[in-house]
């Protein structure tokens, strides 16, 4: 087992080389002047000279390479000239929340996902079926700003003054500021601290600010779901495939021969193969909702990494494209290396071969 | 996907050539006619016509095509004409004369946009843009991925290693990413979207197609044309480029739907079309602050999408099932 740990893990170093030698070739490819096209309007030559002679932009390609991979080693990521901050430290603030979306997002997909698909596989052909893969089919197809929108009309305008009203942008009510739990508790504050404390759900939970963990699980339904309808829709189809493989095996044929409660052969003995497929494409489907971060924050006016990345394209902040492109891709390499080892963990067999 | 090559045609080219067809029996000890790609693909028309998610996803796309071919016939007034001098308003609700709307009103089945224009005409002359915008992109994507996928398969060696790698590296990004980061350095616009989103899908139809080259090299009238003498130009283009279509197909149909949707994001983003060419995306995203007061406007561009992407997907499943019925379910 550690070797294959070992294994699966080197070979997914080339890729992250890869994805570092794409990420600095299409920065080098933007038109124009690589100084400027970073520092914006607010470039005069002095401060071009001294950007070019940090960044070793007046070096060979190959050293700029080997620049941009030892800065990016030690968390050097540039500086976003609209925010005047390091790119790290914007990282550091707008990352939790996304994390938080498609957490939330990645929760509701499964809670939902899979029971639809093992009741449809259950169910094979009949009227529940046929609707769970209709609204399956329509959930894919739906783009993921329109339903965004749409959710927001339905819940702040439609329902308005019922109880089912939902707050349709932004992360918290005005005017609540969430007290970092590092202060709460008297600790001392650094980046990491930092970056905990901006999981707003988990910070005002553990240090019991509930009007402020209340409006952020409300904020926080509405963007979740919208994030969460395409995910949910394919892992339905691919449970309900997966079990209806599964049923038609002949160990399962024993298990009911053998007189086991149906609810028995299907949770116990079908559902564990089923499953496979199934955590690969969870693990294919977090690609899908860094993705539809971009678009979900934009319409919800969250201030994650998609959103940040959205505005930063709009004001032409390229290092800051630059920097979030990166870490967003990495991230989804490291998501995939996850799904593969808890593979490895459900099927021994996989491991053997 | 798995590919299985023991359905596949034996060979797609004339089945005159009595010599080698004598071969290729001894070798494959079956009889060819039976399975020659004609056959394939009449077998799959006749499946594909029972299959009732193929059956709704032709229909969802003819409504498409038509509303795209006859656009001119179809839509009320010019897409960018602003219609301000006949008596209209910024964003005024649908009127329909046959639902109650005052006869004296201009109709204006979905309404007035926010800059004054028939919003129906330009919701018909949006499928224009989004089906070509789509294929494009399909086809671009389609013949690379072909390209790269035939090299790799069929050469092996360090050009297989060198291309695959690549791919991989470009499957690493959340596809939407990749697309934007491209455009982003490409600059906005229909066709830098159309070529962001035919990169990013690249790798999907080199992988489907390297692996059908890998199975099909493997077959016995592969190595029966070898032994024959056929050069290995003609082998790839006669023999194998033929066999791998079949996934390709399908794939590519299911492709078109995410590229639908792709466009449609990179233009709601603002990075694809831009107005005022009329496109679903752009549309909606020009609208969208206004959705609290204008809901049609949203609504209407949404559900174009949705009908779009979801009649693709229908029709790639049905493809799917009624060419190999394995391949998923």
């Amino acid at each position: 087992m550690g070797r294959f740990l070992l294994r699966r893990f080197v070979s997914s170093i080339p890729v992250i080389i890869g994805i570092l030698a794409l990420v600095f070739a299409l920065a080098r490819m933007i038109p124009g002047d690589p100084c400027r096209a970073a520092l914006g309007e607010r470039a005069t030559d002095e401060i071009c000279d001294a950007y070019n002679e940090r960044y070793g932009l007046n070096e060979p390609i190959l050293v700029q390479f080997g620049i941009y991979i030892t800065d990016v080693a030690t968390g050097d990521l540039g500086e976003s000239f609209r925010f005047g901050v390091p790119v790290t430290d914007l990282l550091i603030q707008r990352l939790p929340t996304t994390i938080e979306l498609a957490a939330a997002a990645l929760f509701i997909a499964i809670i939902v996902g899979v029971p639809l698909g093992i009741i449809s596989a259950y169910r094979h052909n009949s009227k529940t079926d046929v609707a769970t893969m209709i609204g399956a089919n329509i959930g894919v197809a739906m783009p993921v700003f329109w339903l965004g929108l749409m959710l927001q009309y339905i819940f702040a305008v439609f329902l308005r003054d019922t109880p089912l009203a939902l707050p349709p942008s932004g992360k918290l009510d005005a005017g609540l500021i969430p007290i970092p739990f590092y202060e709460a508790w008297g600790l001392p504050q650094n980046g990491f601290m930092e970056f905990l404390s901006e999981f707003t759900l988990m910070n005002s939970l553990v240090t019991l600010q509930w009007e402020i963990f209340q409006s952020a699980f409300l904020h926080l339904i509405l963007p979740a779901v919208a994030l969460a309808t395409i995910p949910m829709a394919i892992i339905a189809r691919m449970t309900r495939s997966s079990l209806l493989d599964v049923l038609g095996l002949d160990y399962v044929r024993t298990a009911r021969a053998k007189g086991l409660r149906e609810r028995s052969v299907i949770l116990k003995h079908a559902l564990r193969n089923a499953m496979l497929p199934v955590v690969t494409i969870i693990g294919l489907s977090f690609g899908l909702l860094l993705g539809g971060a971009i678009l979900t924050e934009t319409i919800f006016n969250l201030a994650g990494v998609g959103k940040t990345l959205f505005d930063a394209i709009t004001s032409r902040d390229y290092t800051v494209v630059q920097g979030f492109t990166l870490v967003v891709a990495i991230s989804f390499v490291i998501v995939n290396l996850i799904v593969d080892l808890l593979y490895t963990y459900l099927d021994p067999r996989v491991r053997v071969s | 996907m798995n590919h299985d090559p023991d359905d596949q045609p034996l060979d797609s080219m004339e089945a005159s050539d009595a010599i080698r067809d004598e071969v290729r029996m001894d070798l494959s000890g079956g009889d060819v006619s039976a399975t020659t790609a004609g056959g394939l693909w009449r077998t799959a028309g006749r499946e594909i016509v029972r299959k009732k998610s193929a059956i709704i996803g032709m229909a969802l796309l003819s409504v498409l095509l038509i509303l795209a071919a006859f656009a001119p016939i179809i839509a009320p007034y010019d897409p960018g004409r602003v219609l301000f001098d006949e008596g209209v308003s910024p964003r005024d609700p649908p009127c329909i004369h046959l639902f109650g709307c005052a006869e004296d009103q201009s109709q204006h089945i979905l309404g007035i946009d926010g800059n004054g224009r028939d919003y129906f005409s330009r919701i018909v002359y949006g499928a224009r843009v989004s089906l070509l915008a789509a294929f494009v992109a399909v086809l671009f994507a389609m013949f690379w991925g072909t390209i790269i996928g035939l090299i790799s398969g069929f050469f092996g060696g360090w050009a297989d290693n060198v291309l695959m790698r690549m791919m991989d590296v470009l499957l690493s990004f959340p596809s939407l990413l990749l697309a934007i980061a491209v455009v982003t350095v490409l600059g906005p616009g229909l066709i830098n979207a159309i070529l962001a989103i035919a990169i990013v899908t690249i790798p999907q139809y080199a992988r489907i197609v390297r692996s059908s080259v890998l199975s099909i090299r493997e077959q016995e009238y592969v190595s029966a044309d070898l032994a024959l003498g056929v050069t290995r130009w003609r082998l790839l283009a006669h023999r194998i480029f033929p066999n791998t279509l079949t996934p390709l197909i399908v794939i590519a149909t299911l492709g078109v739907a995410t590229a639908v949707l792709e466009i449609a994001s990179l233009s709601f983003l603002g990075l694809g079309v831009q107005p005022p060419t009329p496109e679903w995306g752009s549309m909606l995203a020009a609208e969208r602050n206004q959705v609290f007061t204008a809901p049609h406007l949203v609504f209407f561009a949404g559900l174009m999408i949705m009908w779009n992407v979801l009649g693709f997907n229908l029709l790639g499943d049905g493809l799917r099932d009624a060419i190999d019925p394995r391949l998923g379910r």
